[in-house]
């Protein structure tokens, strides 16, 4: 036990080391310039998904994470509903929600979402795999993945209006990469 | 010896992390609560000794291609309020190290999983409830074939967490999950718009028998299996699990078997959603240690059948917790839209959603059983078979409609009887019966600024328990990294005078992209905070409260 302490120790100190001295020699890629942990989720028809290989043509992805008891998330996602067709015809962007709902309330994330008639890929984490993985500590958050498959934006929390600013910044990819 | 160890291992990782690390990446959040409390004779709270509480937790998690590493620090110093007393100190609180690739999938150390729904095993985490059952072993999950998910798991789960480190359950738990999704193998399933999977699950734990009362069982299974069906737009699915005999402290040692079932059955189309689902539980208690109490070292995760409410009164002053050592529960769901430019719907459309679920007592036929003879079966049971007696029943309507641009308004209205003597939240006996009536009113001032207001009233049938209480809320936000928000709750109509009081909170909240930084103060209700059917009581409290969440 204590062994596997030191040794646990000794592997971070060395990681923060090296983080440093990764930093100074390569300036263009750093390590918090990420992409989608890959996890294996199943979607709403049983499907397993990988996370690590979502994609979108080089198109940028939303990923927002909600609960079916997350009344902010509805909100967001629902406003987002209402407009995703422009967004999709203007950018190209697809959005996925991943459902944090658990053995509690999961079964109630198809029949919300058909009702709602959300044109979204909806994705299921039931014991927060992705959730942990992507460091999201509460929902609604969501996060912007440029064409290249790195996360560029995220945004934990939603009041009315945050959805011009998410807009804007996938504004600023599309723009960037028609250049 | 050990600082030989040390830098070996440095060097070793050097190396190796030098070369590996251009390619990985890191992610994680940190999260602390922060609370300055001061004494409140009116709702009987105490200054602690120290004053100031706090719970801070940063997760670090490293992946790289198929290699992934991760650690979690926590520190309670002390812990906040209300929350368990299993937690002090500063320390490393969960790690681990993995491999992955299309066939396997291998963790040492700490980690988390799921069986199905969970009712034969769940390790999870729920930070806000203090609640974390995490494993401390190793899990390999394989996908051999396609189609094909085989999940295995053993080791201990986490009791507490004293003095910075880590303590678990004496008893070790090992499971096995195989999963069959049918369509991979027959493409014709899904031609025709069926979805078929099946599964089966097995878990045992053992505990050595210390006790000289009875000759206790030191290896305990369970098993059972799941299916889910889906044609269309029409799903089924379901899940039975048989525990055998597991004499604990929960069911007072009898030697009954375990068994529990779920089912849901659900449809939708555009506009329209409707689910149905029917629990029927018995003796299914089943944790690591057979002596736990709370919510400590559970195997198993019982769903409780009931909506999880976010308004205030609803949600905090009777909530429902499942009863493992026995219930049989039903629940209704329906959500539809009538249709924008109807007479009814609106130009917008209105949202309606209509929940009912209710509770049981399961029967227990003690005809022809001495419950004190050498088998110590205590009952028979049935499933499904229930008594009279209720525990829980909840009717619930929402109504939502968008009046133009600038309005929407919604108005709840819900009835819940819960059976105190089964939930046990208050001194009050027997079943206490509320209306409470939620409006909730939104105006956008314009794209970036917003008002909502809420008015909930809740009124207790006969006045029993606390009688009847008021909270109003106003909540200001700018989009996107502004919110304040102002609460004031009163209960105003307590059958004894002087327990008649109010709670008035504010807080204000800024928020950088995936940063948060949230304070309120003000004077806060005790009650039960419940996430997934697993409620803490937190006691009242008056004084400051500081959260802080970062994301990276």
């Amino acid at each position: 036990m204590y062994m596997m302490k030191t040794t646990f120790i000794s592997v971070l100190a060395a990681f923060f080391l090296m983080t440093t001295i990764v930093y100074s020699q390569d300036e263009e890629k750093t390590l918090l310039d990420k992409k989608v942990p890959d996890v294996q989720l199943k979607n709403t028809e049983g499907e397993t998904v990988h996370t690590g290989s979502l994609e979108n043509d080089g198109k940028p992805i939303i990923i927002s994470f909600w609960a079916t008891w997350c009344t902010p998330c509805k909100k967001e996602l629902n406003t987002i509903n209402d407009m995703y067709i422009d967004w999709q015809d203007e950018t190209g962007v697809r959005l996925v929600a991943v459902s944090i709902d658990d053995e509690r309330t999961k079964n109630r994330v198809v029949p919300y979402v058909d009702s709602k008639s959300w044109e979204y890929q909806v994705l299921l984490d039931p014991n927060g795999e992705l959730k942990r993985a992507m460091g999201v500590n509460n929902v609604p958050h969501t996060f912007l993945i440029d064409g290249e498959g790195n996360i560029v934006y995220s945004h934990n929390n939603y009041a009315p209006g945050d959805e011009y600013e998410l807009y804007d910044k996938i504004l600023e990819l599309t723009e960037s990469s028609d250049e | 010896m050990k600082r030989k160890i040390i830098a070996l291992c440095f060097v070793f990782s050097s190396l190796t992390w030098t070369t590996l690390l251009g390619q990985g990446s890191i992610s994680g959040n940190l999260e602390t609560v922060y609370q300055y409390l001061v004494s409140d004779s009116a709702i009987n709270a105490l200054q602690p000794d120290e004053e100031s509480l706090i719970n801070s937790y940063m997760n670090i998690n490293y992946r790289n291609q198929g290699f992934k590493a991760g650690v979690r620090f926590e520190a309670y110093m002390p812990r906040i309020l209300g929350y368990p007393d299993r937690f002090d100190g500063a320390g490393l609180g969960y790690r681990y190290f993995g491999y992955e690739n299309d066939l396997v999938d291998i963790t040492v150390g700490n980690f988390y999983e799921q069986f199905g729904s969970g009712l034969i095993f769940r390790a999870y985490e729920d930070r806000a409830l203090g609640f974390d059952n995490m494993m401390n072993g190793i899990k390999v999950n394989l996908r051999p074939y396609k189609g094909v998910t085989l999940k295995t798991v053993y080791g201990r789960q986490r009791f507490s967490f004293v003095d910075g480190k880590n303590n678990y359950a004496p008893g070790i738990v090992r499971g096995v999950d195989l999963e069959f999704n049918l369509n991979e193998w027959f493409p014709k399933l899904s031609e025709k718009k069926w979805r078929i999977t099946a599964a089966g699950s097995f878990v045992s734990k053992y505990q050595e028998d210390k006790n000289t009362q009875y000759v206790l069982p030191e290896n305990t299974g369970s098993y059972g299996g799941r299916l889910e069906l889906a044609y269309k737009k029409f799903f089924l699915n379901g899940e039975y699990i048989i525990k055998e005999q597991d004499p604990s402290q929960d069911n007072a040692f009898i030697y009954n078997y375990g068994k529990g079932i779920l089912i849901n059955a659900g449809y939708s189309q555009k506009g329209l959603g409707v689910l149905l689902s029917a629990k029927s539980i018995d003796n299914m208690s089943f944790r690591s240690d057979r002596n736990a109490t709370l919510q400590d070292v559970t195997v198993g995760f019982i769903p409780p059948l009931t909506k999880t409410h976010t308004y205030n009164l609803v949600a905090t002053l009777y909530p429902y917790a499942s009863q493992p050592n026995g219930e049989v529960a039903f629940q209704a769901d329906v959500i539809y839209k009538i249709k924008r430019g109807s007479k009814l719907g609106g130009k917008y459309g209105t949202d309606v959603s209509l929940n009912y679920s209710t509770a049981y007592e399961p029967l227990k036929r003690t005809a022809g059983i001495s419950a004190n003879d050498s088998t110590r079966v205590a009952y028979e049971s049935r499933l499904f078979d229930k008594s009279d007696l209720l525990y829980w029943r909840d009717i619930n309507v929402q109504i939502k409609r968008k009046l133009n641009k600038k309005w929407t308004l919604k108005l709840n209205y819900f009835n819940i009887s819960m059976n105190n003597d089964v939930l046990k939240l208050t001194n009050e006996k027997g079943i206490i019966e509320s209306h409470i009536g939620v409006l909730d009113v939104e105006y956008k001032i314009n794209r970036k600024h917003t008002v909502r207001a809420e008015l909930q009233g809740l009124w207790t049938v006969n006045n029993k328990d606390r009688g009847d209480w008021a909270t109003a809320i106003v909540e200001y936000t700018i989009s996107p990294d502004w919110f304040f928000s102002a609460i004031f709750q009163s209960n105003y109509g307590n059958p004894i005078a002087e327990d008649r009081i109010n709670y008035p909170m504010i807080f204000v909240g800024k928020i950088w992209g995936a940063t948060r930084l949230q304070a309120g103060y003000g004077r806060q209700n005790a009650g039960l905070f419940c996430v997934g059917g697993v409620c803490r009581f937190v006691p009242a409290s008056n004084g400051l409260t500081v959260t802080f969440s970062h994301s990276f």
